[in-house]
């Protein structure tokens, strides 16, 4: 799966990164990180200062409004962005000091993300999105075939292998893009406003087999979204963003009350 | 990523954008259709020239000629430093081909005399140039298509004939419009392994004794009648034993000649003057003793014996030329070579390609601006498509490969698009000089020449060039940011 070694940090980086111990229930955890973003002369402090972590199979909400930095520390966590300082660690390794081969590596391997808009390839039927990933994973062709069907029968568009995402309604797609983020069976999930697109009913519908991959495969699921009430009936956890900042956090006890 | 997914990849973004991408494909073939076009042209002139120069015998051949001649004495003989001037005989022969680098000398031999058919009236003779070919003319261009066989050996009784002469000896009429046609297989048959029989001057030794006449005298044809090449030979020996004789008389002779091969041209046509129709194995035709413009220079400068208009030395390797050339000099005699003349033009022929091979690059450079455009083009059409590449995994190298992997492509299509293209175009135009020179009474030529190494080297020079074209997108796309390229729209 996923080696790499622990590089140095590069000098230039101000605090210098202490190697950072998760502990064996833990995932990943955040530490002290800093993005901020120019915008013409103004610098805007998108993540600042955040420290958070997560643990094994954990369903975590970033719940924030527009602007609150809770995107910019996904993609953050997905290794699409790099911090300005700070740190990042999974699986033992800092993604803030990864060469940027090592960090497509970690999202081949460690990642799977899923879009507010989907972002499934247009021109690719589903069973090419789905394949997509495992392409730059370089799995074995005959391998494919029965991951994608498997990853695509999980999500129920068994049947719909050949069609374009034009020819699927906002929820198939959605669930198609489930199966593409699944099928190189990352550890960790990555949701940002998965439901933002679609109407409650096949919202539902998608937390419901985001909750199930969660359950039944183990899988930290960390979801960015600003409904608080989709975070209380999914969530074993929820962070509060604001202005780039942790304003708190509480843990759901009361998750899947209203289920 | 695999090679394979790589080339799965970029093919299917090459068919959804079809029309663009085949455009901009097509300009590239019509860009290395003129590269190759241009070269091909280029290359075919000098291939051209080389045919009908380098394998004539010329380059690697060198004209001895004595300075006592009329043009050596206004010219050469000024010049200091050099051996007085000698006279070309045997010995200055044998000393030629004491040279290292020399692989034969011959005499330029040229007689003249008449020929005609065994069974036809003497007066139905055809009267014409006889000429000498040493062994190595087997090589020459004229046998690369012939018909008969080339001598049985140098000093056989045999003769080639030019197809014209051939006709002239069956009574046939000249081809008018072009000299150099082919007998028909019947006409060939009536001539091929038939005697002819050919007349002829002999120089031929007096007696020591004898008082030097002022002019050469002919003795009665009658005694030469029944001679055959035997009694040849013998005035050879004769001559030879008695060269230094200063007088000499010249006799009618006649031989019994096997015609073994019809050309259409002459070969190793070299220095030779005049129209040379029928060409002897050089050891027998130096037999026969032949008279020659030369020994009248014998009657007017009594004492040098039988010497030679004109030698020509051939060297192994045309590269030697120049300095067996120097040697010849050295010793006093006049020398010519057209190697100079060949080098000057070999070079002026690679500034010619170069000059056509720019010319031909032009339009590739246009086209491969057309990739450029097109792959720019491709990386904002497919923006979203790279960032959702790279967060699923994609590395930088992964996005920048896809995208060379498509120039090239387009570059390898465009090549072989090209380089198909540019030799039609080839063919075409060498069809429509011909079609003209042939109405002009000129031989149809081959100017047109596309080795392979033009084929594969036009591909390949494709690929590369659109390679360079695809470098500034390639790393444009994998420089792209998945997080701004997946922002929300």
């Amino acid at each position: 799966m996923f080696d790499i070694g622990v590089k140095k940090p590069p000098a230039s980086e101000p605090d210098g990164h202490v190697p950072i111990k998760l502990h064996d229930s833990e995932a990943l955890r955040v530490v002290s990180l800093v993005r901020h973003y120019r915008m013409g002369k103004n610098t805007i402090p998108a993540v600042d200062g955040v420290s958070m972590a997560a643990n094994r199979g954990e369903f975590i909400a970033l719940l924030g409004t527009s602007g609150s930095g809770k995107s910019t520390l996904l993609n953050l966590i997905a290794g699409l962005d790099r911090p300005q300082s700070g740190a990042i660690v999974v699986d033992g390794h800092d993604l803030a000091t990864m060469t940027p081969e090592q960090l497509a590596q970690y999202r081949r391997h460690t990642v799977g993300m899923v879009f507010q808009s989907f972002n499934l390839v247009p021109t690719m039927t589903l069973y090419e999105n789905v394949e997509l990933p495992m392409r730059f994973a370089e799995v074995r062709r005959r391998e494919r075939r029965s991951r994608v069907t498997e990853a695509l029968e999980r999500v129920g568009l068994g049947d719909r292998v050949k069609h374009r995402p034009s020819e699927l309604s906002g929820g198939e797609q959605q669930r198609a893009a489930l199966a593409r983020a699944l099928v190189n069976e990352p550890k960790i999930l990555l949701a940002d406003e998965p439901t933002g697109n679609l109407d409650s009913k096949t919202g539902t519908e998608i937390m419901g087999l985001i909750t199930d991959l969660n359950k039944s495969l183990d899988m930290t699921v960390i979801m960015v979204t600003h409904e608080r009430a989709l975070a209380d009936r999914y969530a074993d956890r929820m962070i509060f963003l604001g202005d780039g900042k942790v304003l708190g956090e509480t843990k759901n006890s009361a998750k899947g009350a209203r289920l | 990523m695999k090679i394979y997914d790589m080339v799965e990849l970029a093919g299917r973004n090459l068919r959804e954008a079809v029309l663009r991408n085949s455009l901009t494909t097509l300009g590239i073939g019509v860009g290395v259709a003129s590269l190759v076009a241009m070269l091909s042209l280029g290359l075919g002139l000098q291939k051209l020239f080389n045919r009908q120069l380098g394998r004539s015998g010329l380059f690697d051949s060198i004209y001895v000629t004595t300075r006592r001649d009329v043009r050596g004495t206004t010219t050469a003989q000024r010049e200091t430093g050099v051996a007085p001037a000698k006279v070309l005989d045997d010995t200055a022969r044998h000393s030629f081909e004491q040279i290292p680098e020399v692989a034969e000398v011959y005499p330029n031999l040229s007689a003249v005399g008449d020929f005609h058919l065994p069974g036809s009236k003497a007066e139905d003779a055809h009267f014409t140039v006889v000429g000498g070919l040493p062994p190595s003319s087997q090589g020459s261009e004229a046998f690369d298509d012939f018909q008969g066989t080339y001598f049985s050996s140098s000093d056989a009784a045999e003769v080639i004939i030019l197809a014209d002469f051939g006709r002239a000896l069956l009574g046939l009429p000249a081809e008018p419009r072009n000299s150099e046609v082919k007998l028909t297989k019947e006409q060939a048959d009536q001539l091929l392994d038939h005697d002819v029989i050919l007349r002829y001057a002999q120089r031929q030794a007096n007696d020591a004794a004898a008082t030097p006449p002022l002019a050469p005298s002919a003795k009665d044809s009658a005694k030469a009648a029944g001679s055959t090449r035997d009694s040849g030979k013998a005035a050879d020996d004769e001559d030879d034993s008695a060269d230094d004789a200063s007088s000499f008389s010249v006799v009618r002779r006649e031989v019994r000649l096997r015609i073994v091969g019809i050309v259409t041209s002459e070969p190793y046509r070299g220095m030779r003057q005049g129209r040379t129709s029928a060409l002897l194995p050089m050891d027998y035709a130096e037999s026969l003793n032949m008279m020659q413009p030369a020994d009248v220079s014998g009657i007017v400068r009594p004492g040098e014996g039988k010497t030679y208009m004109a030698l020509v030395v051939r060297v192994a390797k045309s590269r030697d030329v120049t300095r067996v050339e120097e040697a010849i000099k050295k010793e006093g005699y006049n020398t010519f070579s057209i190697v100079d003349a060949s080098r000057g033009l070999q070079k002026a022929f690679v500034f010619l390609d170069l000059f056509l091979g720019v010319f031909g690059s032009l339009a590739l450079a246009v086209a491969s601006l057309g990739i450029v455009n097109t792959l720019v083009m491709a990386i904002l059409e497919r923006r979203r498509e790279i960032g959702i590449m790279k967060a699923l995994g994609a590395s930088d190298g992964d996005v920048k490969r896809i995208f060379f992997v498509e120039a090239g492509s387009m570059g390898a299509l465009g090549g072989s698009l090209g380089v198909a293209l540019g030799w039609m175009i080839g063919r075409v135009i060498n069809l429509g000089t011909n079609w003209y020179m042939i109405r002009q009474d000129l031989k149809p030529e081959n100017f047109w020449y596309v080795p392979m190494w033009l084929v594969i080297g036009g591909v390949a020079f494709s690929v590369f060039v659109s390679l360079f074209a695809g470098l500034y997108p390639a790393s444009r796309a994998a420089r792209l940011d998945p997080v701004q390229a997946l922002r929300h729209e």
